[in-house]
C-alpha cells in the first residue's frame, strides 16, 4: 500500500504545486520517454537526480521517499529477473549484466518517482480540471476525479471490513500462498458489494441535484499557462531534443568504463 | 473482566482519539458507552479485542494482556459486532456467513451445525437459512451479523451502534435480547449515541468526550444530571427533560424510567390535589 501513500495529494502551497497539471504532465510524459530510451545506467542516474530537486522544492520528501520504498521491492524484483535473464543468455561479461540490470530497476524507479511528483503535487480538482480543459468529454472528467476522489474512501473502508472479519476469527496471516490469497476473499466481496452500492447511491443522488442539466458547464475556475509553466514546458522539450541527439549520435559510455578510466 | 489502564491511542495519521482512559468492566455487567462523534467511543472497544493495541498503558482481558494475543484468539473471548453489516456479510446463504467464525476458530461440523441452527432460531431468521444476506432487509441484515458474532457465545459481546437504522419494534427486540444475555451472565457493551434506548436498558453508563471518560455511573445517575450530559454533547432522555422542566413544582429530576415517572407524578397529584 505504501506505493499508493506516495501518490496521495496534501493540500499544500509551492511552486510546484502552482504550476498547471497540463505542464507538469507533459514534463512527467518527457521523463517517461527519456527514461525509456535508454538502456544505459548513466543517463538513467542523471534522470533520477535532476528530478530531486522538485521534489525538495515542492516539500513532498517524506510521501516521495515512502512511494520510492514502496517500489524499492519491485525494482529489486525486475533487478533479479533481468540479472539472471542477461547473464544466463548473453555472453557479455558479469559486470555488463549487473549495469543493465541495475539501469533497468533504476528505470522503474525514475518512472515511479516522476509520477509520484506529478501526482502528489497536483490536486484531483486541478487534474480533472485540466482534463476538461482539454477537450476531455466532462462525463469521462467526472468519473476520473471521482475515481480519485473515492481512493480514500475505500482504503478506510477496507480497514473497517479487515476489522469486522478479524473480529470473526479471520486470520490473514494464516496458511500457505494459496490459502492466504483466499483469506482475502472475506475482504473483497464486502469492499466489491459496497462499492458498486454506493457507486449506484452516487449516481441516484447525482440525478436527483440534475447532473447533466445544461448542456454547456462553465466553471469558476480557469487553469491559464503563465511563465513558469512556459519554462517548464521549454525546458521539457529542450532536454527531450537533448536526449534524442544523445542517443542518436554520441555512444553513451557504461559506467563501468569511466570508472576504470 | 476487562481492565483498562491508563490507556492513550494515537492514530497513524495524529488524531489523538484517547487520553489516559481506565475503566473496568465486571464480568456479566451491562455498559452502554456513550459521547458524541470522535469522543473515542468505537476506539475504545476496538481495544477490548485486540484491534487495536494501546499506544501507552495496558488493556487487560481476564488478566491477560492484548498486546500479547491475537485477535484472533481474543475474538474467542469477546465477540464484537459491526455498526455496518455490510461490512462483513459476504457468504452466499445466512448458514455459511454464522458458520463462518465457528469454522476460523476451528469448531468441528457437527458442533458448528448445532451452533447455527442454535444461532438462526435465537434471532429468529431460521427462514432465511439458505438465502443470501445481500436479499435481506437492512434490520435482518444486522441480525445476521449479530447472530454470526454470538454464534461462538462468546463472554463478551460488545455492539457498536446496535439501535442505529432500527425501529422500534426491533430496538425492544433487541433490549429484551441484552436482558437475556447479562442473565446468562455475560458482559454486554454497546456503544451507542440513543439516550432513550439507554434510559430504557438501564445499564451502567460510561460518558466519554474528547478521548476522555467524563463520567461513569447508573444510567439514571448520569443521565439526570444536565451538566454532564451537556459536556457529553448529549441530550437528557425526554422523561428527564419533562422533569427537569418541572423541577420548580417540587418533583424529583432524577427519573429516566416512564413507570417511575408515572409513579412520581401520581404521588404527586395525590399529594396536592
Amino acid at each position: 500500500m505504501s506505493v499508493f501513500d506516495g501518490l496521495r495529494f496534501r493540500r499544500v502551497s509551492s511552486p510546484i504545486h502552482q504550476l498547471d497539471p497540463r505542464a507538469k504532465f507533459f514534463y512527467v510524459c518527457v521523463m517517461f520517454v527519456i527514461a525509456v530510451m535508454f538502456n544505459e545506467l548513466l543517463p538513467l542516474i542523471l534522470l533520477f537526480l535532476i528530478q530531486i530537486p522538485f521534489v525538495f522544492v515542492a516539500g513532498v520528501q517524506r510521501e516521495w521517499i515512502r512511494s520510492l520504498r514502496g517500489a524499492a521491492f519491485l525494482a529489486i524484483i525486475i533487478f533479479g529477473f533481468n540479472f539472471l535473464f542477461s547473464y544466463l543468455y548473453s555472453y557479455y561479461e558479469p559486470s555488463y549484466a549487473l549495469e543493465y540490470s541495475l539501469a533497468m530497476a533504476l528505470r522503474f524507479i525514475v518512472l515511479v518517482e516522476s509520477f509520484s511528483v506529478f501526482f502528489l503535487t497536483t490536486s484531483p480538482d486541478h487534474l480533472g480540471l485540466a482534463l476538461e480543459q482539454s477537450h476531455v468529454p466532462y462525463e469521462f472528467c467526472f468519473a476520473f476525479t471521482t475515481a480519485v476522489r473515492f481512493v480514500p474512501v475505500l482504503a478506510e473502508e477496507a480497514q473497517t471490513i479487515m476489522d469486522a472479519q478479524k473480529a470473526r476469527g479471520l486470520e490473514l496471516e494464516r496458511g500457505n500462498f494459496i490459502k492466504r490469497i483466499r483469506n482475502y476473499i472475506p475482504i473483497l466481496i464486502p469492499l466489491i458489494v459496497n462499492a458498486i452500492r454506493r457507486s449506484l447511491e452516487l449516481a441516484e443522488a447525482m440525478e436527483s441535484r440534475a447532473w447533466g442539466a445544461t448542456e454547456k458547464r462553465t466553471n469558476l475556475y480557469m487553469l491559464r499557462l503563465g511563465k513558469p509553466d512556459y519554462v517548464l514546458a521549454l525546458m521539457s522539450v529542450l532536454m527531450l531534443v537533448l536526449a534524442v541527439y544523445v542517443r542518436l549520435s554520441i555512444p553513451v559510455p557504461r559506467l563501468a568504463m569511466i570508472l576504470r578510466i | 473482566m476487562i481492565k483498562v489502564k491508563d490507556v492513550s491511542f494515537t492514530y497513524p495519521n495524529g488524531v489523538e482519539a484517547l487520553r489516559e482512559v481506565s475503566l473496568t468492566i465486571q464480568d456479566g455487567e451491562f455498559v452502554a458507552i456513550m459521547g458524541q462523534n470522535g469522543a473515542g467511543k468505537t476506539t475504545l472497544v476496538k481495544h477490548f479485542n485486540g484491534l487495536l493495541k494501546p499506544t501507552s498503558g495496558n488493556v487487560l482481558v481476564d488478566g491477560v494482556n492484548t498486546r500479547k494475543m491475537s485477535v484472533a484468539a481474543l475474538a474467542r473471548k469477546v465477540g464484537f459486532v459491526f455498526q455496518n453489516p455490510d461490512h462483513q456479510l459476504f457468504c452466499e446463504t445466512v448458514e455459511d456467513e454464522v458458520a463462518f467464525a465457528l469454522r476460523n476458530f476451528g469448531f468441528k461440523e457437527r458442533t458448528i451445525k448445532k451452533r447455527v441452527a442454535w444461532a438462526l432460531n435465537l434471532l429468529d431468521l431460521t427462514e432465511y437459512r439458505k438465502t443470501s444476506p445481500f436479499m435481506l432487509s437492512g434490520g435482518e441484515r444486522k441480525r445476521v451479523a449479530l447472530a454470526s458474532v454470538l454464534a461462538w457465545n462468546p463472554k463478551v459481546v460488545i455492539l457498536d451502534e446496535p439501535t442505529i437504522g432500527q425501529d422500534h419494534k426491533q430496538k425492544e427486540r433487541l433490549r429484551q435480547f441484552i436482558v437475556q444475555l447479562t442473565a446468562q451472565q455475560k458482559t454486554v457493551v454497546i456503544v451507542t449515541h440513543d439516550v432513550e434506548f439507554v434510559a430504557e436498558c438501564n445499564p451502567h453508563v460510561v460518558l466519554m468526550a474528547q478521548g476522555k471518560i467524563v463520567a461513569e455511573g447508573g444510567a439514571k445517575q448520569v443521565l439526570t444530571n444536565p451538566d454532564l450530559v451537556t459536556q457529553a454533547s448529549i441530550v437528557p432522555p425526554q422523561i428527564t427533560q419533562i422533569f427537569l422542566e418541572l423541577a420548580d413544582l417540587g418533583l424529583p429530576t432524577d427519573l429516566i424510567d416512564i413507570y417511575e415517572a408515572r409513579e412520581a407524578l401520581l404521588n404527586f397529584l395525590e399529594a396536592n390535589p
